[in-house]
């Protein structure tokens, strides 16, 4: 573009540099400078300011044996296995009887996707008040005549994070199956007639045919479905707080806690470092299998 | 992408099969597998609406009825006391101005951030995809990884940089926080769509001697609509739902309405008020909900394109 004339290298262009100032701000700003900013204060021991002064992997080794950390990674991990799990399984089956050429296909779509128009805080308390032991489902159901039955996971703390899930779950498996039925209507229809034609049976075909046809939606999803993991916080706010005790604890919880109430930064640059070295856990391969192996065309 | 071996085979079997019965399968509107199919969507489509008729049910009832009933009833006797209440006089810490104050702080918050972040973002994506400097490209990418960065991890910093130019806490400093994080995904957004644009069509532009904001102004601009909307949907429903910057960057007296329901419904003390609650519930996802119902097929563009940052 405008190869024409060049008088100087830096005036070229001049105004879509200007333009690009707030880009070029936020990429080394906040996202390089901050970023590395977080992670070198993480070896401090910076207690309500920050200061530089330099401890080597205490703050780690600190995190790794409080039991409140620990406890959000193992919430973590059984979130993420739930979401990721029950998400694609719950979305795909959806959008597959969404694409059997139904009516009212739009309706349910829209019934489907609503909650995700809703904040995690406003998924959080509605839920929170369903299961509700006093008021929620266990009432209701004991109301029926079946007395004995308990059913209160916000309440009991081995089961926590399975309630913070349903709450998780019904927030974002629309989102998923509008993912997943974009996937589905991209899927050539001949496929479909070669199917029938050669006897397949329906199952048969969405499960050998059309779903490894469909790998790219289930990378994108999958990677979509990780980073909302990572980041999940507003949610346990609004249901439960963390509690009961410390059982619904997760590590964006610890990060805020710790910068903002323990006024411990040290720590809460740790926790998030941590975070942070997760996703790229996650995201370094997908973008290497992605980007990296084939090239791009 | 297509499996070759499938297809040939399928096309085979298409030719062996020609000479035995053809067209269509005869269908029953009751066919066992009409019956299976439109029953799961129905009993899924009910659970989904769940949450959504209990909330506005126990806004509606009395607490009288709430600690008698059972939270699926339909109320006896309708009352929008709560609804009053949640909205005027609900607490939270020392102010009893009810959600009202986070209402206004929402708007103030959002409409400043979708302006600012679009115009950003829409002019970047423009630049990116037709005035190309050198390394431009570099800092898009920086970008785009960037989003995936949990947020937890530049929270701090961002702190440091609006106390030291004196506007954390205000809701100025959480406008420019907004527009930040949004930055990577309306870029990309915007990027894509300018590309997409006929080149012929910036060409002519530059040889009638429009210039960069020119081109913009006149040309782009007008003819990109349609990916305004999208983003304004994204905009508006990601900032008006947002906890996290609103509880880091705002002080009680500028709180945005999600940070202050959560203040509300989880307050410790008094009496838990659970129609009040539901109200105040409802009252903060009614500005998303509406945005949804009113921009349908719009709003799945938006999430479809959105959904890339998680």
């Amino acid at each position: 573009m405008s190869n024409s004339q060049r008088p100087n290298q830096i005036f070229r262009n001049l105004n879509a540099k200007i333009a690009s100032i707030p880009m070029i701000l936020t990429a080394l700003v906040v996202f390089v400078g901050g970023t590395a900013w977080t992670v070198l204060y993480s070896f401090t021991n910076s207690k309500l300011l920050p200061r530089l002064n330099f401890v080597g992997l205490d703050q780690y080794h600190r995190l790794w044996s409080t039991s409140r950390w620990l406890v959000s990674i193992e919430n973590l991990l059984i979130y993420g296995a739930i979401s990721l799990v029950f998400s694609l399984v719950i979305g795909f089956v959806l959008a597959a009887l969404l694409d059997q050429k139904i009516r009212f296909e739009d309706t349910f779509r829209t019934i489907f996707l609503y909650p995700f128009a809703l904040s995690f805080i406003v998924t959080g308390l509605v839920w929170q008040w369903l299961l509700n032991p006093d008021f929620g489902v266990q009432r209701v159901v004991r109301d029926l005549g079946w007395t004995s039955f308990s059913f209160d996971p916000l309440y009991n703390s081995s089961i926590v994070i399975y309630g913070i899930s349903i709450a998780a779950l019904w927030q974002g498996t629309g989102l998923i199956m509008c993912l997943m039925l974009a996937g589905l209507r991209g899927i050539d229809e001949d496929i479909w007639k070669a199917a029938r034609v050669d006897g397949i049976p329906m199952w048969k075909t969405y499960l050998f045919i059309v779903i490894p046809m469909m790998r790219p939606v289930f990378i994108t999803t999958l990677v979509i479905i990780a980073a909302g993991i990572v980041k999940v916080y507003d949610l346990v706010v609004a249901q439960t707080s963390g509690g009961p005790g410390i059982a619904s604890e997760v590590p964006a919880k610890y990060v805020y806690d710790y910068m903002f109430f323990a006024q411990n930064l040290g720590q809460g640059f740790a926790a998030s470092t941590m975070m942070l070295l997760s996703v790229v856990i996650v995201i370094v391969p997908w973008a290497y299998l992605e980007f990296g192996g084939r090239k791009r065309g | 992408m297509v499996d070759v071996a499938s297809l040939s085979t399928g096309a085979q079997a298409l030719r062996r099969d020609a000479a035995g019965p053809s067209g269509p399968k005869p269908r029953h509107a009751l066919s066992r597998r009409n019956i299976f199919l439109y029953g799961t969507l129905i009993v899924v489509a009910l659970y989904y609406l769940l949450p959504l008729y209990v909330m506005i049910v126990t806004s509606l009832k009395g607490m009288p009825e709430i600690r008698l009933g059972n939270i699926f009833s339909p109320p006896v006797e309708i009352t929008f006391e709560p609804w009053v209440k949640a909205w005027a006089t609900a607490c939270t810490g020392l102010n009893c101005d009810g959600l009202s104050r986070g209402f206004w702080n929402s708007v103030r918050i959002t409409v400043p951030s979708v302006i600012l972040s679009i115009a950003i973002a829409s002019v970047n994506g423009y630049a990116l995809a037709n005035w190309r400097f050198k390394g431009a490209d570099t800092f898009f990418i920086i970008l785009i990884v960037g989003a995936f960065i949990p947020y937890q991890v530049m929270i701090y910093p961002i702190v440091i940089i609006l106390r030291e130019i004196g506007i954390y806490g205000s809701l100025t400093g959480l406008v420019i926080v907004h527009s930040i994080f949004g930055m990577p995904i309306l870029t990309l957004l915007f990027r894509n769509y300018f590309t997409s644009m006929p080149e012929e069509l910036f060409r002519a532009a530059r040889v009638d001697g429009a210039g960069f904001w020119g081109i913009y102004l006149r040309i782009m601009l007008p003819m990109s609509l349609p990916i305004f909307v999208v983003a304004i949907i994204l905009q508006v429903t990601g900032i008006w739902n947002d906890f996290l910057f609103g509880v880091v960057y705002t002080r009680p007296d500028t709180y945005p309405m999600t940070v202050q329901l959560n203040n509300i419904v989880n307050s410790v003390q008094g009496v838990k008020e659970y129609n009040v609650n539901m109200a105040a519930t409802i009252l903060t996802g009614l500005v998303p909900l509406i945005v949804y119902f009113i921009s349908g097929k719009l709003f799945v563009r938006g999430i479809a394109a959105g959904a890339v940052k998680g």
